[in-house]
């Protein structure tokens, strides 16, 4: 298929099923022609992946909470693919007590986890994909505006979005010279796995869906078309910012 | 939707979610230990009864659904 990512590789981090954002996004952007190789948190991922990724798409693994395994993962891909254009970063983790029990009981180890994995994976990645990447290439992470506002339930997701905003600005200013640029999308509430770990999550997406400007919650596929423009040579002139994709929340 | 309806889409939904045979899908198998469910499976098959019957499962009653049953008769008490 032919679009304005023609000839682009993208490395998509996060797809766990067809509800996951990082789907949404790797639909949109093979649809504008782009390579697309999809990194998988461990083997029960990759099961749920078998059942119903084309063939064509390329797997490999790589658990963010090491280090090195995202050094590991990003020198294979480079072995095997050259050059690439752009990595999206759809992950995200916080222990059900931890996400569950309000700020004020977060505990050391609960948000230590919660930032290694939702935050500062941002950076690992960004680093062990510095070498590989092209000039330009665009690296893209989702975030939600828990990371602004205190909204209900959303907890310590809401302190770890924050820090990931910031990582965006710094990783932004740090990789501009080489022509790597660093966004962010501030989606809207989807029902997705990672959603479900919400206390109230049913309520959460029912409040939010009647915030939008047409009461009709934003989709995965909304969301991958924005990734796909800021994946792409069209938004070489954007870095370091967040986008909101969520119909309009944000605004009341 | 009458009973057998529901039945019949959950059995789809089951068929698809837990790579078995429609045909051999009854009321009586149990998530845990018929279909090896792990949590991951389970909520999303969950997510896709939400959609499917336009309903919302709260994470307390999801826990007490262990058959394929107990879902039809849930969704049946459910129906909005
Ligand atoms: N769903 C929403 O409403 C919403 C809104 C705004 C932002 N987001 C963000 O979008 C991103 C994607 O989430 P989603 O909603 O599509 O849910 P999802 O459950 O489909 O995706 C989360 C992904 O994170 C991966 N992951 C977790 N721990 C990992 C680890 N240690 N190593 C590698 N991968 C790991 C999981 O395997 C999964 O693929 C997250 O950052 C989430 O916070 C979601």
């Amino acid at each position: 298929m032919s679009g304005f990512l023609d000839g682009k590789t993208i490395v998509i981090m996060g797809v766990a099923n067809k509800r996951s954002i990082a789907w949404g996004c790797t639909q949109a952007i093979l649809d504008q022609g782009a390579k697309v190789i999809l990194s998988y948190q461990n083997d029960r991922i990759k099961k749920s992946l078998e059942r119903f990724v084309p063939d064509n798409l390329d797997l490999v693994e790589c658990d963010v909470s090491d280090d090195d395994n995202v050094k590991k993962a990003f020198e294979a891909i480079g072995t095997k693919y050259g050059k690439i254009d752009g990595v999206i970063h759809a992950i995200a983790y916080a222990d059900k007590d931890t996400l569950t029990s309000g700020l004020v009981n977060t505990t050391k180890d609960g948000y230590d986890l919660a930032q290694n994995i939702s935050a500062y994976s941002l950076i690992s990645v960004a680093r062990y994909a510095q070498p590989v990447l092209n000039d330009p290439a665009s690296i893209l992470t989702l975030t939600y505006f828990g990371s602004t506002r205190a909204i209900p339930n959303y907890n310590m997701m809401g302190v770890a979005k924050a820090a990931l905003e910031a990582n965006v600005r710094y990783l932004a200013s740090d990789l501009g010279r080489n022509g790597i640029r660093v966004n962010a999308i501030s989606a809207g509430a989807v029902k997705t796995l990672a959603v479900t770990g919400i206390k109230h999550h049913g309520e959460l997406l029912k409040e939010s869906e009647s915030r939008t400007v047409d009461q009709k919650s934003v989709t995965t596929s909304e969301i991958g078309n924005v990734a796909a423009f800021l994946m792409s040579d069209l938004s070489t002139g954007m870095t370091g910012d967040v986008v909101y994709v969520d119909k309009g929340v944000h605004l009341i | 939707m009458d009973k057998n309806e529901v039945f019949a889409k959950i059995a789809d939904l089951v068929a698809d979610q837990f790579d078995v045979d429609r045909s051999k899908i009854t009321g009586d198998l149990n998530f845990k230990n018929d279909l090896d469910a792990d949590s991951i499976d389970f909520v999303e098959f969950v997510l896709d009864m939400e959609d499917t019957f336009n309903a919302e499962i709260s994470d307390e009653d999801a826990e007490k659904l262990n058959t394929i049953n107990e879902a039809v008769d849930y969704i049946m008490a459910h129906q909005k």
